[in-house]
């Protein structure tokens, strides 16, 4: 009772002032607001913004965890010293290298969602919760915390506050800042070495002169699209033992993920399923071109067209892009007619811009981006369906 | 014709305190409150000032912009007050009832022979009129233009609405009477809306266009209904009518008295003996409220209406207008420590993000005026399609409205809906929106530009 009243008298104080957002912040993340309604329905359903968010965040934790335990196993695997999987020294190279990105992610991230609140005199809006999470999941586990900070920084006020704030922006902020972080620093970010920890730094010590072996920190698509088999089993990319993004790797617990925001309908199964089926549609038809000859195995697409149809799914970011961010309703297609279209076109391009990039061999992150812009587009035609009905039935009426 | 009406999309909100089917007298209340924003866009030409003696359905007030259309007293008594809000606007009449109730004799209405203008011209004089509601808009209706159908719910799925079939019971002529009388006035016909497993006194009037609806709220409202059996197009008029005003225009025309009795439910769960009361309109809450559990001054909220489309009211508050409803519910001015992340049990909800409802679709809950989260951006999508059944967009009709796109609202169904028809949605908005208030303002905004 006693912390109850004590920030109750706070909020009256602080009541008009500039820290108010700042304060209702934080007080509104001990208790749910004494709020009622006033004008409309007298009752209101449980959901609100902050319990939407947190499911979503619950879904991805998971995924966090077993990134941090990936993360040493990983790095010892490539240093000749393989330990393992759950195991203490595995999950303490997680520690240091992956709470850390989570930190800055979030610190950075929530401090200019604060200074907008106050400057522009809102409520801090709850959407940074989810964002904070995604980006240490997207990023590899190298990233220096200063390329983070910059561009969280620049996610956050150009991918989302230009726009007023969460629920106006049209990009997706923590896909923002993946491609702040791809297009400013490309040799950091599509090199070989920085998805496992350690080898940019061997890498580094070897240019210096050295006498140490080169570590690989390669993922299977970068080896893929230099036409190497790196060797991983089905069973490995499925449970997530290979070096990627943070997060990325393991798709049954991104599936378990996805199951369980489809469950608790906070996710759009539409789009997931949507995209899933576009995906596997662009797969096949890669297959087919190498099955008839089209290609042969001088092609420098060989290697990624050639890739079972199916095991797009497991490998790189698809499956965590479909099912964090492709739903992000914000930036989604509206309407559930468009939810179809807008996934479908997602797994499709995924994998289309997968094969032909040469720089960069994942394409989840631009294929979102890049139907994050069409969404409206899309959703403008499937509402037009529902006008011309209506013109219809006055013409049918007046005729 | 298909007569059968099914909605699949909809939300049942089951709480505590339904009303047990028995009528009592309500104490016969001392004041008669009349407040001019129930009839909404109406500016009223004030006839009795304090102090002026009036009978029951004499007039108070005319509007302004149609002088026919009077307003009448409920009970015949004195003014004794006449509240003025901003700019002189009249927010309340009061009117002190006589012990001994007078009527005014608007003499018996020769339904036989009269035709559609005398009926008109009958009700609008008799202060019967502004019981017919048009769309486009959701007003009291324009009597100079002619409204292609008629249509009336008789079943109400509202959360603890008061039950038709039960309010309505032995009102067959009066409710024939109101029906042929309307019928004279439209050239269209007269739908109404009986669920599917009810008893209800309407279904066997004669002139009508009978349809049986089934399925959760809002398959009762009349918008579904006119939605599924006709839509409104562009420069197109439709009438409704709620079931039980029907009862006091048919008690007009057949035995010239204005009677605004009314049986209403009192019901939520903090009413210790919900049942039913035969009162007035305009009457005190309190003849009601006080002495069936509801303590003086516990921290309750009285709803004159439904706790979807109800009007907050005072203790010292009057039973509305239109409404036959009167709920009473705990306010939820109060804190919950991490309430916004952990599991919920006994709040409703659609979604299953640690909310628990889903496990227990037939428990009745007992549900405060918390908000139960801030007021936010649209963020979720395709949440609200799940309780919205109209052939209509929700979330982009609510934006056209929010940025006044006048050629946006008309094309996504404007002219089709009406503030109720968003209660479901609103209750179910995880950003907490205030949609009815955003369809009433985006409404009156056509008004005002198209008219």
């Amino acid at each position: 009772m006693g912390l109850k009243s004590t920030l109750h008298n706070l909020k009256e104080k602080y009541k008009g002032t500039k820290m108010a957002p700042a304060f209702n912040a934080i007080h509104t993340f001990l208790y749910l607001p004494n709020e009622t309604t006033h004008n409309g329905t007298h009752i209101k359903a449980a959901d609100d913004l902050k319990r939407t968010m947190n499911t979503v965040i619950m879904a991805m934790v998971p995924c966090l965890i077993f990134g941090m335990f990936n993360a040493g196993y990983q790095h010892y695997a490539a240093f000749g010293t393989p330990v393992e999987f759950l195991s203490w020294d595995a999950f303490y190279i997680g520690l240091i290298k992956v709470l850390p990105l989570v930190i800055v992610s979030y610190g950075v991230g929530l401090a200019i969602e604060f200074l907008f609140a106050v400057i522009k005199k809102h409520e801090v809006e709850e959407g940074y919760l989810v964002t904070g999470m995604l980006v240490p999941l997207i990023v590899p586990v190298d990233t220096p915390l200063w390329m983070l900070a910059v561009a969280v920084a620049f996610g956050v006020v150009i991918g989302k506050e230009v726009f007023g704030g969460t629920g106006m922006n049209i990009l997706n902020p923590a896909l923002t800042i993946r491609a702040f972080l791809f297009f400013a620093y490309p040799t950091w970010m599509s090199g070989d070495k920085v998805w496992v920890h350690g080898a940019v730094e061997r890498a580094n010590k070897i240019a210096e002169g050295a006498n140490l072996d080169a570590i690989s920190g390669e993922t299977i698509l970068g080896g893929l699209a230099q036409g190497k088999d790196l060797g991983y089993s089905v069973a490995d990319m499925f449970f997530g033992f290979i070096p990627g993004s943070v997060g990325e790797t393991s798709t049954i617990l991104i599936l378990l993920g996805g199951l369980f925001l489809i469950f608790t309908k906070i996710g759009s199964w539409r789009i997931m399923l949507s995209s899933v089926m576009g995906a596997l549609a662009m797969g096949l038809i890669f297959n087919g071109v190498v099955d008839a000859g089209w290609i042969t195995e001088s092609s420098k697409f060989y290697g990624l067209m050639s890739t079972v149809w199916w095991h797009h799914l497991i490998i790189g970011g698809f499956a965590f892009g479909t099912v964090f961010m492709a739903t992000d309703p914000v930036t989604a297609s509206q309407t559930n007619k468009g939810k179809w279209i807008y996934g479908f076109l997602i797994g499709f391009i995924s994998i289309l811009i997968r094969v032909f990039n040469p720089a960069y061999p994942e394409g989840v992150m631009l294929a979102i981006l890049l139907m994050n812009v069409f969404a409206p587009t899309i959703d403008h035609y499937v509402v037009q369906g529902n006008v011309k009905k209506r013109m219809k039935r006055l013409k049918v009426k007046t005729a | 014709m298909s007569n059968d009406i099914k909605i699949k999309k909809g939300l049942d909100i089951k709480l505590k305190g339904a009303a047990e089917k028995a009528t009592e007298n309500a104490i016969i209340s001392n004041t008669c409150t009349i407040r001019p924003e129930d009839f909404h866009g109406v500016t009223p030409k004030l006839i009795a000032k304090v102090g002026a003696k009036l009978k029951a359905g004499e007039t108070i007030f005319y509007n302004k912009d149609v002088e026919d259309m009077k307003f009448v007293s409920p009970v015949s008594g004195e003014v004794v007050e006449v509240n003025r809000g901003e700019r002189r606007r009249i927010m309340s009449i009061k009117i002190q009832a006589d012990k001994d109730q007078q009527y005014q004799d608007k003499g018996k209405f020769g339904l036989d022979s009269a035709d559609g203008n005398a009926v008109k011209e009958h009700l609008l004089a008799s202060g019967c009129w502004p019981f017919i509601k048009q769309r486009p808009y959701d007003v009291i209706a324009n009597p100079s233009k002619s409204p292609k159908a008629i249509f009336i719910s008789g079943y109400a799925s509202a959360p603890l609405a008061a039950d038709l079939d039960y309010v309505l019971q032995g009102k067959e002529t009066e409710l024939q009477a109101a029906i042929t009388a309307l019928g004279k006035m439209t050239e269209g016909q007269i739908h109404v809306s009986v669920g599917k497993n009810a008893n209800s006194p309407l279904a066997g009037l004669n002139g009508i266009t009978l349809h049986t609806v089934s399925g959760p709220h809002p398959s009762g409202n009349v918008g579904t209904l006119i939605n599924r059996v006709d839509p409104i197009n562009k420069g197109e008029v439709v009438w409704t009518v709620n079931a039980q005003d029907l009862v006091i225009i048919g008690e007009l025309l057949l035995t010239g008295k204005f009677n605004a009795e009314r049986i209403v439910a009192l019901v939520g769960s903090s009413v210790k003996k919900p049942r039913y009361f035969k009162t007035k309109i305009g009457s005190e809450v309190a003849t009601m409220v006080y002495d069936n559990g509801v303590d003086k001054d516990s921290n309750d909220r009285i709803i004159s209406g439904n706790v979807l489309t109800g009007k907050q009211v005072k203790p010292d508050g009057a039973l509305d207008y239109y409404n036959n409803t009167i709920t009473v519910i705990p306010e939820g001015d109060d804190y919950e420590f991490f309430g916004w992340n952990k599991p919920v049990f006994n709040k409703i909800s659609t979604s299953r993000a640690l909310t628990f409802s889903w496990l227990t679709p037939n428990k009745k809950y007992e549900l405060d005026t918390n908000t139960n989260g801030e007021h936010r951006a649209f963020v979720l999508t395709g949440n609200y399609e799940e309780v919205f059944p109209l052939d209509i967009y929700p979330l982009q009709i609510l934006k056209a409205c929010m940025y006044n796109d006048l050629d946006e609202m008309e094309a996504l169904g404007m002219y089709e809906v009406a503030p109720e028809d968003f209660a479901l949605t609103e209750f179910i908005c995880v950003s907490k929106q205030p949609h009815q208030d955003i369809i009433r303002k985006g409404l009156d905004v056509m008004i005002k530009e198209i008219g």
